[in-house]
């Protein structure tokens, strides 16, 4: 039993904070070899997390982008010493790791949130509405772990590092360019608080207000799939089925009717602020504080409050 | 150039969607059924390709129970031209995994030549955002995934991808798979002039033995509950009244 964990790597750096839930989520399941495509650096920080017993770099040209074409090809020729392949649920893992399973012939078990035994697994189906547990027959688990519900290993490990070879690219796919949001707020999946704004907020500029209460609070700034298909926000924001899920310590959803796909990607963050001027927003059974009001008075009072 | 688009018929997105207290499933006997919203997503995006001038014939294919020819119908009555059933269940709750999926299209892609395969990101029943790799995997072709815009251009894609950090652009040579995200386009509604049209419209019905795929599943599903329902919250009558709250709780 041992398991090739796939690290997160952004822009040549390793996200730590993802990599190391997932380290947390494997790690019953035997010792955990994490795989990192980026640089020596990023392998050397991984190395440092606890229970990871060997990391392996590999750097070259064509996994510089995590092209799923060469990258696939890279984890399905380290896959045979490995009973499970797995990452963090990152948009490179799920681009990737499907891909892999196929070449293996092996279904893919999508955003894993419990670890039952080394083949029973929990996944969230149907926006989160239920929960299915299934069991593999499959010989190689591939799984993409939610890491959303799991502690990060704490760091204090000393992994002994290897390179590996790259890969020949198979030429499928060219990188052409990166067009990355950059932020100085910390990141939406891993943020201890996060402030989501929707619909109600009416404007990008209307944005500003959800903005500053994230500041005050530290937060990570969030959006509903509303908010960002009207232009208020960037795509990345997203909060929801189809994009992030988060479960901070406290979500504030600001003009957010509380739509089924959009709990889906917060519902599990341990208290839930909800304000909206309609009493009767779905949010509002979900919220542990809840707010009937006009958004565009009490956030900004809210935010010289705090 | 042909553009294959498979299409899943799911339950309506709308509904709240209901677990059998025996931990069995999802109820799906007598719940309003939809296309996946990805896959009007495609759908639209091949018809626009058409109209376009840069694709041919639009062929869409489900795989599932007999009354995913509804779906097919919603499809053709869209604009696509023909379509292609594959009846892999009998019952509503046994849903096809991705891998079998994949193999399907594999096979289908191999009969008809398709230049793009254009798919969904994924579905809203399962949420395994699998298929498109899948099948990009076992065809042996290049895959761009998550698409919110797509330029065809001879035999190439330039595809922007939604990806964690923002945005990225790749250019896949064709044939491809790309899967589509939620802001690639609006899809549009079938007039009813198109709606009676469809009814012509070739559907052709297979089988998975026709195609040599085996569909029984690699995952047994042992049981399906609902998460854990949230305590029942407080509301504040102001914001002071919200502050208290806040501070008492411990969350600032």
């Amino acid at each position: 039993m041992a398991t090739l964990l796939i690290a997160d790597v952004a822009e040549g750096r390793l996200g730590l904070d993802a990599t190391a839930k997932a380290v947390t989520a494997v790690r019953p399941l035997g010792d955990v070899t994490v795989l990192v495509l980026g640089p020596e650096a990023a392998g050397a920080e991984a190395a440092q997390i606890d229970g990871v017993a060997r990391v392996l770099v590999a750097e070259d040209h064509a996994l510089a982008h995590r092209l799923a074409e060469p990258a696939a090809e890279l984890v399905r020729g380290l896959a045979g010493g490995f009973s499970h392949l797995a990452a963090p649920a990152t948009s490179d893992a799920k681009n990737i790791l499907p891909r892999v399973a196929a070449l293996l012939d092996v279904m893919m078990i999508s955003d894993v949130t419990a670890i039952l035994d080394e083949s029973t697994f929990e996944r969230p189906i149907y926006a989160g509405n239920a929960l299915q547990t299934v069991r593999s027959r499959d010989a190689i688990k591939v799984l993409t772990i939610r890491t959303a519900g799991f502690d990060a290993a704490a760091m204090g490990g000393s992994a002994p590092v290897e390179r590996v070879p790259g890969v020949s690219d198979p030429g499928l796919s060219a990188w052409v360019e990166d067009r990355v949001a950059k932020s100085g707020r910390p990141e939406l999946t891993s943020a201890p608080v996060v402030v989501s704004g929707g619909r109600g907020i009416g404007s990008k500029e209307g944005f500003e207000i959800v903005e500053k209460l994230a500041d005050k609070l530290g937060a990570a700034v969030g959006a509903s799939r509303a908010a960002v298909d009207a232009g208020y926000a960037p795509n990345d924001w997203q909060v929801g089925q189809t994009g992030k899920v988060v479960a901070p310590n406290l979500y504030v959803a600001v003009g957010i009717s509380g739509a089924i796909q959009h709990l889906a990607g917060m519902k599990d963050s341990k208290f839930i602020v909800a304000i909206n001027k309609d009493p009767e927003a779905p949010i509002f059974q979900v919220a542990d504080f809840g707010l009937a009001a006009d958004l565009f008075e009490a956030v900004p009072e809210l935010t010289d409050k705090l | 150039m042909k553009v294959l688009v498979p299409v899943k018929r799911v339950i309506d997105y709308n509904v709240k969607v209901r677990v059998r207290a025996d931990g069995s499933g999802v109820d799906l006997a007598n719940v309003k059924m939809s296309m996946n919203p990805f896959d009007e997503i495609a759908v639209e995006e091949a018809i626009r390709l058409k109209e376009a001038g840069k694709a041919g014939e639009v062929v869409a294919v489900s795989i599932g129970i007999r009354q995913a020819q509804e779906t097919l119908r919603t499809a053709l009555a869209m604009g696509a031209d023909r379509a292609i059933l594959v009846v892999a269940a009998e019952d509503v709750h046994q849903d096809i995994e991705p891998l079998a999926v994949a193999k399907i299209l594999a096979a289908v892609a191999r009969e008809e030549q398709p230049g793009l395969i254009l798919c969904g990101k994924q579905a809203i029943d399962n949420d395994m955002n699998a298929t498109a790799q899948m099948t990009a995997a076992l065809l042996g072709w290049a895959q761009a995934t998550f698409a919110s815009e797509i330029v065809v251009d001879g035999d190439q894609a330039t595809v922007t991808r939604e990806v964690d950090g923002g945005l990225q652009v790749v250019r896949v040579g064709l044939p491809a798979v790309i899967s589509v995200d939620l802001r690639l386009n609006e899809p549009r509604y079938a007039s009813l002039p198109n709606i009676m049209k469809a009814k012509k419209k070739p559907l052709e019905e297979k089988t998975p033995a026709d195609y040599g795929v085996d569909v029984s599943p690699r995952l047994e599903v042992l049981r399906t509950t609902e998460p854990p329902s949230r305590k029942a919250g407080v509301m504040a009558k102001s914001v002071d009244e919200l502050v208290d709250m806040l501070k008492s709780a411990g969350v600032v």
